[in-house]
């Protein structure tokens, strides 16, 4: 894992030209083998997807990878983190994957401050299943289930995830690929649950390049205290996910609690575990 | 054959499981087998809750319409059950609270003289109870102290009082010649089982008549070396666990059939990603919330055919204690030898009744699965003779390990070629017959009662207790597989060679047994089905089976 070339399989790539999802690849390329030069061990990660557009990602890495189901991104991300505490586990999820059909799993990872990294392709549109509107599309998005207009308000999955208690959660923009690597490893070296909502425009179904060009700003924690919650919220409301004019993207809040691991397995690694002796408590029962 | 059996009734908080549970331990320390029977409806306050606790000289795995003592904490409990009373009967009862012909006295009254609390009134029962069947104080004095958490002072002298206030014993139940065995209940079994075969993780969500496998290993985590997690929901369960497979984790999941419902997905998924995955399914009657705390066998259709896909898995439907121990340790050996799910189907009935438990521990291991040699490039679906890929985990410096729920090649990139699709179907596939060759090394279908017997009981899973009896007491044979899936065709055409005729037993509406082994080119002449909620009887299923054969 120490170049980018070596990095890619044979797997043919599939995505659309002007696809956000490049912006995602060659940054994640880039940010392992920086992580490896800072320690990390390449056979300790594991990568895991969903499905959809996004999902092909671990096709695309010659990487350990676990290739889930639509909306069970963090079920399988918990299960390998918890059988296995020494991996390092990055997991990516559509927009439909992790705000719609598997909504219930990134709360419960957020709350329990798993110590995983996710990663939401977020293109506010369903791509593989040709254009339907997903839970972070702006209201009245005409797509074709929705040919008047959908009817919801779209989530904000930034206040969503404070509210659930992530200890690390930032925005990025696909067009800002070098503030995206700054993300990415920061949201891996962080111990704890880590959530990035990554816009990634969809170029076939819902272009909103020039949109988020004219809107996206960074901001660093010099104009933000990234350990005030209360400030996270308001930084969050900037942008709902429909009209606005300004897009911030970087590091709304981070802070350092104790994991879920830690808490439950209390230093155990099931993988190395060995059964204990059943006798003496059969002959409690007797 | 020596045997009573006693009926404890009160309300829901009463501690009616409780009591039974001292009184089975009673009776064990004397040298009886025990089968408890446990029946309460879903609620957590009021109501009726009753558990017959069975004691035979021989190993038994069912109990009795009828009952030789009913112990009454309330009238509900007298005017419930007075019917099931055998002549010569007696009912202990609490006079305070309840009416009948019998023993009774004021429980409360017992308690109040110690200042005891309200629920101590069943160990006054017990006392009574030990008093009038003349079993030496001795013995329940020691059941006391090894069963009672708090305050065992004072639960010893409430027994102690109501004991002596029992003048002339009603009956003597006669000490046996036989060393007590521990008690265990058919989730116990199924925990015990999986541990054996080398359990590290048992992942649920909370759901009746499963519940208890968590709770037992969660309290036991450390002595057994297990880690046990209870996640968002079964979707959740279902995942983590094939996440946990992927890492290398020997991890089992437990629920009941709306559970199992929601766990489809994942065992699709563990289909096609080839992930070893252990799930009991627990029955109760269905459908929709049906009855939660009660017994049916209606999910056998259910899981020999859940998941989208064509998906090679083993079902296993255990009968008794020691069953449910030796299966779940084989069915934990198979999903890592094959690489594929399976499922221990269970019901109310076996999962929360408990037995007498007498199995031989070293019978279960746990076995290596085919692990890569570290030699050349990892595969993860590496096309082999008999299908098996050699297993590889995250964390090996030498292999890229890439499990997927999509179509894949060897080295688990997707593919959509027709070629290679059809390859990968086929090697999965494959593993069947490795899989039959396996299973022929164990007993997959047991018979009982009167081997030549021309009349045959076949059945499956807790029904087998009531059915073996009633095949001694009528000089019939019982026909039971215990592995519905794949269905061993040539050990149960051995077994039903000669047979005249074939009378299905089952707890549910359908025949779902009939069904599935009329697939197999079984004709079966008769059905005693029961779907009540209830499970059969030793006397209820006599009388049935007269009834088919008259």
């Amino acid at each position: 894992m120490t170049t980018n070339i070596e990095l890619g399989t044979y797997a043919q790539n599939t995505w659309c030209p002007g696809c956000g999802n490049f912006g995602i690849l060659n940054t994640i390329k880039k940010v392992l083998p920086q992580l490896q030069e800072d320690g990390l061990d390449p056979s300790n990660v594991v990568l895991v997807s969903g499905i959809g557009c996004h999902a092909k990602i671990v096709d695309y890495v010659n990487a350990n990878s676990f290739y889930s189901i639509h909306g069970r991104v963090p079920p399988p991300m918990t299960g390998i983190k918890l059988a296995n505490p020494n991996l390092t586990v990055i997991g990516h999820a559509g927009d439909g994957d992790a705000y719609g059909e598997g909504i219930e799993h990134l709360i419960f990872s957020a709350k329990r401050n798993l110590d995983i990294t996710f990663i939401v392709h977020n293109n506010r549109v369903y791509g593989l299943t040709t254009g339907q509107f997903t839970p972070t599309s702006p209201p009245g998005f005409k797509g074709r289930s929705t040919p008047e207009g959908s009817p919801e308000e779209p989530l904000n999955p930034i206040e969503l995830m404070l509210s659930a208690g992530a200890t690390f959660v930032a925005r990025g923009y696909t067009r800002k690929m070098k503030h995206l690597q700054s993300l990415i490893k920061a949201a891996v070296s962080h111990k704890g649950f880590s959530f990035i909502d990554v816009l990634q425009p969809c170029f076939t179904f819902f272009d909103t390049y020039d949109y988020y060009n004219k809107r996206v700003y960074e901001f660093t924690q010099q104009d933000h205290d990234v350990s005030d919650r209360n400030a996270a919220f308001v930084k969050a409301g900037e942008w709902a996910y429909k009209e606005g004019e300004q897009i911030p993207i970087g590091i709304f809040y981070q802070v350092i609690k104790p994991t879920y691991e830690e808490k439950l397995l209390k230093g155990r690694i099931p993988v190395q575990l060995t059964p204990g002796d059943i006798r003496p408590i059969l002959e409690k029962n007797i | 054959m020596k045997e009573i059996s006693i009926l404890v009734g009160g309300k829901a908080g009463d501690g009616i499981r409780q009591a039974g549970h001292v009184i089975a331990r009673l009776l064990n320390r004397i040298g009886y087998r025990i089968f408890f029977y446990d029946d309460y409806p879903s609620l957590i306050r009021g109501g009726h809750n009753f558990s017959i606790i069975r004691a035979s000289e021989k190993s038994i795995a069912a109990h009795k319409e009828t009952v030789d003592v009913i112990v009454a904490l309330n009238q509900d409990t007298v005017d419930n059950h007075k019917h099931r009373l055998n002549t010569g009967g007696i009912i202990l009862y609490d006079s305070k609270k309840s009416d009948a012909e019998g023993i009774g006295f004021d429980f409360m009254d017992i308690v109040k003289t110690f200042d005891g609390k309200p629920i101590m009134r069943n160990t006054a029962a017990i006392g009574a109870l030990a008093g009038a069947l003349n079993i030496e104080w001795s013995v329940l004095e020691k059941v006391i102290m090894d069963a009672v958490e708090k305050s065992v002072d004072l639960n010893l002298k409430i027994a102690r009082h109501a004991y002596d206030r029992i003048e002339t014993p009603s009956k003597t139940v006669p000490k046996l010649d036989q060393n007590p065995l521990p008690l265990v209940s058919g989730n116990e079994a199924i925990a015990l089982g999986a541990v054996k075969a080398g359990l590290n993780m048992y992942i649920a969500y909370p759901m009746t008549p499963a519940s208890a496998i968590l709770h037992y290993l969660a309290a036991y985590e450390t002595e057994l070396g297990v880690v046990t997690v209870h996640p968002e929901s079964e979707i959740g369960v279902a995942l983590m666990a094939l996440g946990t497979a992927y890492a290398g984790a020997r991890t089992m999941v437990g629920t009941s059939g709306g559970g199992f419902a929601l766990m489809t997905e994942a065992l699709s998924l563990a289909g096609q990603g080839e992930l070893p995955m252990v799930i009991v399914e627990s029955q109760r009657p269905g459908p929709g919330t049906g009855v939660p705390t009660y017994t049916m066998q209606g999910d056998l259709a259910f899981v020999v055919h859940a998941g989208h896909g064509e998906i090679l898995r083993v079902v296993l439907a255990p009968g008794d204690a020691q069953e449910a121990f030796y299966t779940t340790g084989l069915a934990m050996n198979l999903a890592w030898k094959f690489q594929i799910p399976t499922l221990v189907l269970s019901d109310k009935h076996l999962s929360e009744s408990i037995f007498s438990f007498e199995a031989d521990l070293d019978k279960v291991k746990p076995e290596k699965p085919l692990l890569w040699k570290n030699q050349g490039e990892y595969k993860r679906y590496l096309d082999t003779q008999n299908g098996i890929s050699p297993l590889a985990f995250p964390g090996n410096p030498s292999a890229i390990v890439k499990a997927t729920s999509y179509e894949h090649d060897e080295s688990g990139i997707t593919t959509e070629e027709p070629e290679a699709i059809s390859r990968m179907q086929r090697k999965r596939l494959r593993k069947r017959k490795a899989l039959e060759d396996e299973l022929e090394k164990y007993e997959t279908v047991n018979v009982y009662g009167n081997p030549d017997s021309k009349t045959v009981l076949l059945c499956w899973g807790s029904t087998k207790g009531a059915c073996i009896e009633v095949a001694e007491a009528l000089d019939l044979k019982v026909v039971q597989p215990l592995i519905l899936e794949p269905l061993p065709v040539e050990a149960l055409k051995k077994a039903l060679s000669g047979a005249d005729k074939i009378i299905d037993v089952e707890v549910n509406a359908t025949g779902q047994l009939a069904k599935h082994v009329a697939g197999h080119g079984f004709c079966i002449d008769d059905m005693i089905l029961r779907f009540d909620a209830r499970p059969f009887t030793v006397d209820v299923l006599i009388d049935n089976v007269k009834e088919v054969l008259s």
